[in-house]
């Protein structure tokens, strides 16, 4: 292939479905394609929004790209990248770097760079204690918000008190409460992020350098952290599972008995039924903030809002702890285990020299790894579930005055005309008369919803534009795992869809044959059945529960610090990531291999 | 039971003593030593070259013959070359190194078994010359009859005066009265699978892995070129096989039936087959670490595998000389500020 004359297609090229238009138009300006744009280089950020976004949704993409870029470009420096840039079409967000090329400029970020980030990896420890802090104070600002109210008279107390502000301001406040809160959270998300992957990076370049052959998994594991957070929601589902048996209310736990129906009957099992619910509400606050997706769209509700996914773990853990199982993750075992493979790849290297900087390389690689693998969980987890719990109340209330028909429609308004509707109400109960937002939204909510079904069903190039010669920016090569290599293999797949192979990232080693699931949105979750190799664009650790069900798993995106490759290789299953199609390429219920040694998917019907 | 001043049995000896049992009888008495099982067998020591040499020498000059010669005149090591083998083939072993080796092949193969023997040059100056060097001396496969030693022993002894030998050490300038010749007879393996291992990747020197490729049959197969063997690498320190390519096998060598090798037809259900289970390479894998962990280096090893025992013995175990002769300057070193580190990952600008 020839390489320099490669290209994805240009961005203007691509097509609004017909009969789209207007919800293509409703996204901002800002994010929408121009010509200029033709010259860039664009790739679609399939890891993180997978499914057309609806236009509120977008608002993970402003609040986060803003915040990376903000820690890139200008609180951090990094020398050779600035911040990324995003378009929207067809509801697909494809995202582009900007590269810091000038060897003057770069030298004087270098300079800016070390006084920076240095200064944060020495007093890492500090500084993430306090991140720590400055999180939970933001989540507690976030549930302290006041719920929504709009009483026909403003209550006497607040007269008396001569506060002098009406009920229906109370309403903007709040709202742009939570939307200043869920932008500042993106902040804290970055704080920490580039200079820990980049640590991360360091000591994963090193050895491959040393060890050419050793796998991306390998590296993860010296690496990764035994006890970090995200593994929490599921211990402590397997917690959960002990005390039922434990309690002797097991029984009640049968497959495909609802999370209520299962509840209910607990109700009535005495002192031990009550039991089991009390340990049920400690693993819930805040253990069960966790949702089923990544956190970047509304409908990912938390284990919280919706039990049913975790609930629906519990018979597996359940019958594994009556077969004599503890379920209790051997963490003194793992940490000796990882110790020992340090020290065995220590003792491979060449020389002294190289022994002393791989040490020094290892211990910041362990002093950053924590935030890396925690700060998911209190924000894109915790933190957003408040967040899009809020906009939903803003929805029951404005469904209540008949802007739409349900609460989640808010959700196919963009940020600002949530907030005009919002005005319009507080208008509205101000002067007596209707609100003019049931005229307006029913129909414009069913003509984008409508839209995002369109855009559902037809795929998108996973790249526009020229191909660089090199990614070299290292923000998009460590969040995105996205390579000159990666970009070959998509130019490839894309001209060799007769082809009976895929090949992504060795993610999980072992060899697995069965009927492919292929899930395109968490809504369909529930379709995996016992021994499917399910077949998604992205994992997601919170999905633990599903591992307990499947023989295998290949993703679309995905890298070596996904978390789906940390999840298959604790559940022991074979997994390929990052194939960049195999939702598209694989039939759902087709017979597929598994090779997570390898990193290649084999279509064998 | 000691043996007699011309033999040793490979548990006597060690890479120590390759100045009277050459760098192969060396390196399969230090195997012996360090535990790894090798096909039973001893080594015909230098001194019985010597003695030889001696008898050869008291009748006309052999080692000043070739020292007189030089390495352009290929016309001249060809004359020389033929005279001195045809001397050596003639000359009957001295008395002494005859009984001593009569003993010994009665020792090692017991009466009416007619086990098969392999006899093998091991020259003395091996490691100081490169590995090309010892691939120039001969060695014989399956030799059944007791009768045949005294022949196979001389026929060794004399390859060590063959054009290309002679020519390669005049090229290096290496003094002739160094040169001797020690001479391996070991139980030969019937093998069933048979190949090579490197303790270190042959294509990326990465010393993590070790690729082991095998195919059915005698190792001689692999190591000729005859045959595409399956390869295989596995982690040494996580046991992963992340590369299996299994290879269409077409023919394998076998023991013929008056001795030597001949290659057969695979059939057909075994051609496309692995030749070795996740079991084997794991042992193998071992033994690879094994044997590195006591040479203090990376290893080419030959292995077999006995096809009626199917015990795995090691038939020879080289150190590795591409990789490690690349290995001059280190990866990173440390840093003063251990965060200058990050500044590969930050700092530049990867070109194309």
């Amino acid at each position: 292939m020839n390489t320099q004359s490669a290209a994805f297609p240009a961005p203007s090229s691509l097509q609004v479905l017909p009969g789209t238009e207007r919800a293509q138009a409703a996204y901002p300006y800002y994010m929408q394609f121009t010509a200029a744009d033709d010259a860039r280089f664009w790739f679609y950020n399939s890891m993180h929004f997978p499914e057309p976004m609806s236009a509120f949704d977008m608002v993970t993409a402003e609040a986060a790209y803003c915040a990376l870029g903000s820690s890139t470009t200008r609180v951090h420096c990094l020398p050779t990248t600035l911040g990324i840039d995003y378009r929207i079409i067809n509801g697909r967000v494809y995202i582009g770097g900007n590269a810091v090329t000038d060897p003057a400029q770069i030298a004087r970020r270098t300079g800016e760079f070390q006084q920076r980030a240095f200064y944060y990896y020495g007093n890492w420890e500090r500084l993430y204690a306090q991140w720590r802090e400055k999180m939970l104070a933001l989540i507690r600002e976030a549930q302290a918000l006041p719920k929504l109210e709009l009483p026909e008279f403003e209550p006497l107390a607040n007269v008396h008190a001569g506060r002098g502000i009406a009920a229906n301001h109370q309403l903007l406040e709040t709202y742009q409460k939570s939307l200043e809160g869920y932008f500042r959270m993106w902040h804290h998300h970055f704080e920490f992020l580039l200079l820990g992957y980049g640590a991360y990076m360091t000591f994963f370049a090193f050895c491959k350098k040393a060890f050419p052959e050793i796998s991306d998994q390998t590296v993860a594991r010296m690496v990764a952290g035994i006890d970090a957070e995200i593994f929490r929601p599921d211990e402590e589902l397997r917690r959960l599972a002990r005390r039922a048996v434990d309690l002797g209310v097991d029984d009640e736990f049968k497959e495909g008995r609802t999370a209520q129906a299962i509840m209910a009957a607990l109700g009535t099992r005495g002192a031990a039924g009550r039991a089991w619910l009390e340990e049920l509400a400690t693993s819930r606050d805040p253990w069960f903030n966790i949702n089923v997706g990544d956190g970047f769209y509304h409908y990912h509700r938390s284990w919280n809002d919706d039990l049913s996914m975790p609930f629906a773990g519990l018979p597996g853990y359940i019958a594994r702890v009556k077969a004599g199982e503890s379920l209790k993750r051997p963490i003194e075992k793992l940490q000796a285990q990882r110790r020992q493979l340090i020290q065995d790849y220590r003792d491979l290297l060449g020389s002294e020299e190289e022994r002393q900087a791989y040490d020094q390389m290892i211990a910041l690689a362990h002093r950053v790894f924590p935030y890396v693998e925690g700060h998911k969980f209190y924000c894109e987890h915790w933190y957003t579930n408040l967040f899009f719990n809020k906009i939903r109340e803003f929805g029951a209330l404005l469904a209540a005055h008949g802007f739409f028909a349900r609460e989640e429609d808010v959700f196919q308004l963009t940020h600002y005309e949530v907030e005009a509707a919002i005005i319009d109400l507080m208008t509205s109960w101000s002067n007596g008369s209707p609100p003019r937002g049931p005229e307006r939204w029913p129909q414009i909510v069913s003509e984008r919803r409508a839209a995002i079904a369109e855009w559902a069903k037809h795929g998108t190039p996973p790249a526009l534009g020229p191909v660089p010669d090199v990614i070299d920016d290292p923000a998009i090569v460590m969040l995105w795992g996205i390579t000159r290599e990666s970009l070959d293999r998509w130019l490839h797949a894309t001209s060799d869809a007769g082809s009976r192979e895929l090949r992504g990232f060795a993610a999980s080693s072992g060899i697995v044959e069965g009927p492919a699931c292929v899930v395109r949105s968490v809504e369909e979750i529930a379709r995996v059945r016992q021994g499917d190799i399910l077949v998604c664009q992205i994992t997601n650790p919170t999905w633990a529960p599903i591992f307990q069900k499947i023989a295998g798993a290949v993703s679309d995106i995905g890298g070596s610090m996904s978390h789906a490759a940390i999840v298959a290789r604790e559940f022991g299953l074979p997994a390929v990531v990052g194939t960049g199609n195999a939702t598209s390429r694989i039939k759902d219920g087709q017979r597929i291999r598994v090779d997570g040694g390898r990193g290649v998917v084999t279509l064998l019907s | 039971m000691g043996a007699g001043a011309h033999i040793a049995w490979f548990d006597e000896i060690g890479l120590g003593d390759r100045e009277q049992v050459g760098g192969k009888g060396g390196s399969l008495g230090e195997l012996t030593r360090a535990g790894i099982a090798v096909p039973p067998g001893y080594v015909v020591r230098t001194s019985a070259f010597e003695r030889f040499l001696e008898s050869l020498e008291r009748e006309a000059p052999v080692r000043a013959a070739v020292a007189a010669l030089k390495a352009d005149d290929l016309e001249s090591i060809t004359a020389c070359s033929r005279a001195l083998r045809r001397r050596m083939e003639e000359a009957e072993l001295p008395g002494e190194v005859l009984e001593e080796l009569t003993a010994a092949q009665a020792r090692l193969v017991r009466a009416g078994t007619e086990q098969p023997v392999a006899v093998r040059s091991s020259a003395t100056c091996e490691d100081a010359l490169d590995a090309s060097f010892a691939g120039l001396q001969d060695t014989y496969l399956w030799v059944r009859a007791a009768a045949q030693m005294p022949e196979r022993v001389r026929s060794c002894w004399a390859s060590l005066y063959s054009v290309p030998s002679i020519s390669y050490r005049l090229k290096h300038g290496f003094p002739e009265e160094r040169v001797a010749m020690a001479v391996v007879v070991q139980i030969m393996v019937d093998a069933g699978t048979a190949g090579v291992m490197f303790t270190r990747s042959p294509t990326t020197g990465d010393r993590s892995v070790v690729t082991i490729e095998g195919a059915w049959g005698l190792g001689s197969a692999v190591v000729g070129g005859e045959v595409t063997p399956d390869r295989w690498v596995l982690g040494k320190i996580t046991g992963e096989i992340s590369v299996r390519e299994i290879s269409d096998k077409l023919i394998q060598h076998v023991p013929a039936a008056n001795g030597g090798v001949e290659a057969v037809a695979v059939g057909e259900e075994r051609r496309r087959a692995p030749s070795l289970s996740d079991t084997q390479l794991q042992e193998l894998g071992a033994i690879a670490r094994q044997v590195e962990r006591h040479y203090g280096r990376a290893q080419d090893i030959e292995w077999a595998i006995d096809r009626h025992s199917g015990a795995i013995l090691l038939l020879q175990s080289r150190p590795e000389t591409v990789w490690s002769a690349r290995d001059a300057a280190p990866i990173a070193k440390p840093q003063q500020d251990p965060l200058m580190h990050v500044m590969s990952i930050f700092g530049t600008r990867r070109c194309p």
